[in-house]
């Protein structure tokens, strides 16, 4: 777990802090394994969280700033600065492999892996239901309930479900 | 750019809750909160980067004959045709915008681009659907689909238009010139409506002038409306 993507560039005393703090539309899932922190830094008294946004209009990122620099103020830090950049661009290869595993308990089935591909239609298929764990899918709309979500039906049990569109 | 997103974002909210069908409620909506997001990006670099003014300034305190975008995201939304194709030559010129900012030599705009491109995928990926189904949908469709290609074709054109300070952007390495990104839209264009089994027009640009700061009729009633709680409160916070 501790060589994933997410824990990299993350002083290992900010993780519990970290884990704390939940996307607001996923609670199943914390912004570490979201993938949303690409550095954590713990002085003294002050702390430095670096972040990138999942999806650059996403509305969220002002209130996890501030629910970030919350957590680690209640963690007993005097400070916290928290940075939002693109240095290192979000993709849905940096959720890990337990917020994968949130994400489809919570009822959203998980992006396939990218690994360095183009995105292509034909990937968007690359998913199971996640309610009876069908192959057997289709995608009824690139666009959902939120930016990073995409409307899929199941054909073997009959349901809508969202799945989470990988970019 | 930013210009460009700001005001095809609030043209795109405008289907909010009275889309054709529910998904397409929902497409327009969140591709006009994925472009308010990209204009609000761009703003910031130029307020960080480039001493302007700060997002909010750029975007609800300028006057209309300040702004640079192009006519095409000018025009109200019309008939849901009309959007559609509106969308899908907007989107392609995006499409080939971010992917060659990816490797531009000004480092906050090839980040930003990096990450806007994947996200452009989706609304290509929509465009393209939508207007294949439709051509080959009923014989209102397909008609509806060539009517509005060929009205909106000389007009996004205008998206390509040249301005001061071009030159200078392309011997600095930031991108490669409208002409070079126009004609990799064009042939990406060609490709998806030929494919759809619809006729390419042959028509001139038309509509030019946006990137000079004229626009059509439609801006000023637009800037109007979009900033109609700013100018009556502009310490409205929320």
């Amino acid at each position: 777990m501790v060589s994933e993507t997410v824990f990299q560039g993350i002083d290992p005393v900010l993780i519990p802090v970290l884990e704390q703090v939940k996307d607001p539309e996923i609670p199943a899932l914390s912004v570490l394994d979201l993938g949303m922190i690409t550095g954590a830094r713990a002085g003294d008294s002050r702390v430095w969280v670096e972040m990138t946004p999942t999806f650059v209009g996403c509305p969220a990122i002002g209130m996890l700033k501030s629910q970030i620099a919350e957590a680690i103020i209640n963690a007993g830090y005097s400070e916290c600065e928290v940075e939002v950049n693109l240095e290192q661009p979000w993709t849905t290869d940096r959720i890990s492999a337990r917020g994968r595993a949130a994400l489809e308990k919570f009822g959203l089935a998980p992006p396939p892996r990218m690994e360095g591909e183009e995105l292509t239609e034909e990937m968007l298929d690359r998913v199971r239901c996640p309610h009876c764990g069908s192959s057997d899918t289709t995608l009824r709309s690139a666009f959902g309930s939120t930016l990073c979500r995409a409307i899929r039906f199941c054909f073997s049990c009959k349901q809508g479900f969202e799945q989470f569109k990988p970019v | 750019m930013a210009d460009d997103a700001l005001v095809i974002g609030h043209r795109n909210s405008e289907w909010t809750g009275i889309g054709p069908m529910l998904e397409e409620d929902l497409a327009f909506s969140s591709m006009a909160q994925d472009k308010i997001g990209h204009a609000q990006a761009l703003y910031e670099i130029l307020h960080t980067h480039l001493g302007l003014a700060d997002a909010d300034s750029l975007a609800f305190r300028r006057e209309e004959k300040e702004f640079r975008c192009c006519h095409l995201v000018e025009y109200p939304i019309g008939e849901y045709d009309f959007s559609l194709l509106r969308h899908f030559l907007f989107d392609h010129a995006e499409a080939v915008r971010y992917q060659a900012l990816a490797s531009s030599s000004f480092a906050p705009l090839a980040h930003l681009s990096a990450k806007v491109k994947g996200e452009i995928k989706y609304h290509v990926m929509h465009a393209n659907a939508f207007l294949r189904q439709l051509a080959a949908g009923t014989e209102e469709s397909r008609a509806r689909m060539q009517s509005s290609l060929n009205r909106l074709w000389p007009l996004a054109q205008s998206i390509f238009e040249s301005y001061e300070g071009e030159k200078d952007l392309i011997d600095a390495g930031v991108y490669p010139g409208e002409v070079i990104l126009k004609e990799r839209w064009a042939a990406a264009v060609q490709a998806v409506v030929e494919s759809a089994g619809l006729k390419m027009p042959a028509s001139e640009a038309d509509g030019l002038g946006g990137r000079q700061g004229y626009h059509t009729e439609f801006l000023s009633p637009m800037l109007l409306e979009m900033t109609e709680v700013v100018r009556e409160d502009p310490e409205a916070i929320w």
